[in-house]
């Protein structure tokens, strides 16, 4: 076994050295972002699957693709601004600033759920329901798989900020929750950006 | 062999079971996972081989005496749904995913262990979810595609218990390729550079990537085919208005894939094995990972060619017919790379290499068959019928099943430290060849003189070839019987294996038998030669990386 001894030679210098625990680093947020991609994947498929419904299957007389447009404009505006402070409250807890970051937590939690208030008005305001025509569901069922997401997002951005109070695990040591509630929030807003073009404004 | 590891008593500070018991654990350690997926899998292998045993008993006659008719649409549903996403997914991605994966890119457990857990405890209550559906209200009824109308008029509860069963499994899988992704591409030993990863590491990447941006497809078009069901939207369902052809693009634009899901970690496992038995460099490593990366390409874009009689426009049928048969180049290469690694080598006929050359042969046939389906006018002739289940099984059975068999006898000895009884092996292979030929060379017979697939009656003149392929089940089920005494008393009493019995050069053999808990003593070994093979240490440059080089000098000392 002559081929193996430049192989083993490696490993028995290994052995000398005994084991020293190895630091890979934190791929954590490689993983959310992963994990982030399968998740617009999801949207893709129901994205792709309204567009073809729009291309080729025609509605009952007296539904239409028109939707009013002052709420969801001023909604897509809301979320725009928090993704801004989201990313306000991470510079903050860089600086340490966790007065700061925890203000700014706030106001970007105030921001989601203002958003999910303005989605339910819409809901109420809609002439139809979610089973009166293809456009209904389709158009329930990606906005409320959309909705599904900003509520994670807002639960989880109350839990950020509960634990970045002072003396909590969050802090400019250990930002990595922050982060990838910040990275998770972003996305929302990018799928939330794509979601009004095709929706609303197509 | 200089590389001996004497026993080093286990690190103590660790919450994880010790003993068997941590095989029904909640265990964060990748190898305790990867033969949790693998037993696991092979349980439920036991139920889809009972489930096809059914459909082979039923249509021994043209009439429908065995099974009610419902009752085998269930069975044929669940074998299907068992057999892919419960067996061959888990097995070929999990279980020696997570066994493998750590040991070639030289670190002591997968990326995000807990996640790694999580993702296996999802599959057997997804299993058992499954399976409960046919005692509770009767199981799906629609075959595991689901197709639209037939799924939203058949029973309601087995179908929804279906769809959240295949719901778990499709997370599980995603979580599964996260972690993947994240192994290989981040926690690589410092060193090691990305073109000296063993093949099976660039077959995961690639499946992984799959996984992750198709399978997300498959679960939104549940969620509301789901919706159909219970809440009588009418997504796909024409008479409320709906698009059943947008569910099958939608599922085919997952499931295209997952025949790669299954079949390119084989190709990365048949890749392990035949130069380690065959004393030969790995030919053309450079272009396999091209050819990995091509079919990983064109694997999303082909999807339609399942949809040929849908009422696809003609420009549709061109590109999809242009794109499927252009996949046969990267796997031709992969083939030809195989045989040329056999080329002039030192071959060892054990069970191992038995099964992956049983694995080419099939292979090439279902791949040969597939090129055949690629083209819309023979499509059309033969669409919904026997050939396509021919052609099917000799994908995933021929190719995948073997390769799933041809690695157990590889890696047993690793596992457990004891070698599987040859002769034994022998016999399996023997049993499982010939039973499978046996079984589903008819079927494209059957399909071409116009057999319909998936019906439990059929025209009078196909009983004697349906009584042979019966007869090829039949062998195929005895032949689990030696497979099965073998794997358990060789557990107990097979010859010890030494740590590396094939004296194979990857990272899993520089180690003990079984390995310890976190896979080596002291610093992972730098493998930067994984099939330096028939090839003198000294004439070995560790900036040869490239796969050209490593085949030219595998070539020339074959020959010299």
């Amino acid at each position: 076994m002559t081929s193996l001894t430049s192989s083993t030679g490696e490993l028995s210098d290994g052995l000398d050295q005994h084991s020293s625990p190895e630091h890979h680093g934190d791929h954590r947020l490689f993983g959310l972002a992963t994990f982030l991609v399968a998740d617009g994947m999801t949207f893709a498929g129901f994205f792709a699957a309204y567009l073809t419904f729009r291309a080729v299957n025609p509605l009952p007389t007296g539904a239409s693709y028109e939707l009013e447009l002052l709420l969801p404009t001023i909604n897509t505006l809301v979320l725009l601004i928090s993704s801004f402070t989201f990313h306000r409250a991470g510079a903050a807890l860089r600086r340490s600033d966790t007065a700061g970051c925890q203000r700014w937590l706030l106001i970007t939690a105030a921001l989601g759920f203002s958003f999910l208030a303005g989605q339910m008005k819409e809901y109420f305001s809609l002439p139809f329901g979610l089973t009166d025509n293809l456009f209904a569901s389709t158009f329930y069922a990606i906005t409320g798989f959309h909705g599904l997401h900003v509520t994670l997002g807002g639960l989880m951005i109350l839990i950020v900020w509960w634990q970045s109070r002072t003396g909590g695990r969050v802090n400019a040591g250990n930002p990595f929750p922050l982060e990838a509630a910040e990275l998770y929030w972003h996305f929302v807003d990018g799928i939330w950006v794509v979601l009004y073009g095709i929706l609303y404004l197509l | 062999m200089t590389l001996t590891l004497s026993p080093v008593p286990h690190p103590t500070g660790s919450l994880q079971p010790q003993g068997w018991l941590r095989y029904l654990s909640f265990s964060t350690d990748h190898k305790v996972i990867g033969l949790q997926y693998l037993v696991c899998g092979f349980l439920f292998y036991l139920v889809g081989g009972a489930l096809a045993g059914a459909i082979r008993t039923e249509l021994l006659t043209p009439i429908s005496d065995f099974l009610p008719r419902e009752t085998y649409n269930e069975v044929l549903t669940l074998h299907g749904t068992v057999m892919i996403f419960l067996w061959i997914v888990p097995v070929v991605n999990g279980a020696f995913g997570n066994y493998l994966i750590p040991f070639y890119v030289g670190a002591r457990d997968m990326a995000f262990p807990r996640l790694n857990a999580v993702a296996f405890w999802l599959i057997p209550p997804a299993g058992l979810l499954l399976i409960s559906s046919y005692f509770i209200a009767g199981a799906a009824q629609s075959g595991w595609t689901a197709y639209p109308p037939l799924s939203i008029t058949t029973p309601a509860t087995g179908q929804i218990i279906w769809i959240l069963s295949v719901l778990l499994l499709g997370g599980s899988s995603i979580f599964g390729g996260i972690n993947f992704i994240a192994t290989i591409l981040k926690l690589r030993r410092p060193g090691l550079k990305l073109m000296q990863l063993p093949m099976y590491c660039w077959a995961m990447l690639g499946t992984s990537i799959l996984v992750v941006l198709s399978t997300p497809v498959l679960a939104g078009t549940l969620v509301l085919l789901s919706f159909d069901i219970i809440a009588h939207t009418g997504f796909f369902n024409p008479a409320l208005g709906g698009n059943a052809v947008v569910y099958q693009h939608l599922f085919w634009f997952y499931s295209h894939p997952a025949v790669y899901i299954m079949v390119l970690p084989a190709f990365g496992l048949v890749s392990e094995i035949l130069p380690v038995h065959a004393r030969k460099p790995l030919f053309g490593y450079t272009t396999m990972v091209y050819s990995i990366m091509a079919i990983v390409f064109l694997g999303l874009i082909v999807w339609a060619h399942h949809m040929f009689t849908s009422g696809t426009p003609p420009w549709m049928r061109l590109f999809f017919t242009i794109a499927t048969s252009f996949i046969a180049v990267p796997t031709g290469i992969k083939f030809f790379n195989w045989l040329a690694t056999l080329w002039g080598g030192k071959i060892a006929l054990n069970s191992a290499m038995l099964f992956s050359c049983g694995f080419i042969i099939n292979f090439v046939f279902g791949g040969i068959t597939g090129v055949a389906l690629a083209q819309v006018p023979f499509d059309i002739h033969v669409h919904d019928t026997y050939f396509v289940v021919g052609h099917f099984h000799y994908i995933v059975y021929g190719g995948t099943v073997f390769v799933i068999f041809a690695s157990i006898y590889h890696w047993y000895p690793k596992v457990t430290g004891r070698l599987l009884n040859e002769p034994l092996g022998q016999l399996h292979f023997l049993l499982t060849f010939i039973g499978f030929n046996l079984c589903f060379a008819p079927q494209h017979w059957m399909g071409l003189n116009g057999m319909p697939r998936r019906v439990a009656e059929y025209d009078p003149q196909f009983a004697l070839i349906n009584q042979v392929s019966s007869v090829g089940a039949l062998l195929m089920a005895i032949s689990t019987l030696p497979f099965l005494v073998n794997v358990v008393l060789s557990a107990f009493r097979g010859a010890a294996a030494g740590d590396n019995p094939w004296n194979a050069l990857t990272p899993e053999w520089l180690t003990s038998s079984p390995p310890p808990v976190e896979n080596w003593k002291g610093e992972a070994p730098l493998v930067q030669e994984p099939y330096g093979y028939g090839v003198h240490p000294g004439e070995l440059s560790l900036s040869a990386s490239s796969g050209r080089d490593i085949w030219t000098m595998g070539d020339l000392d074959s020959r010299r």
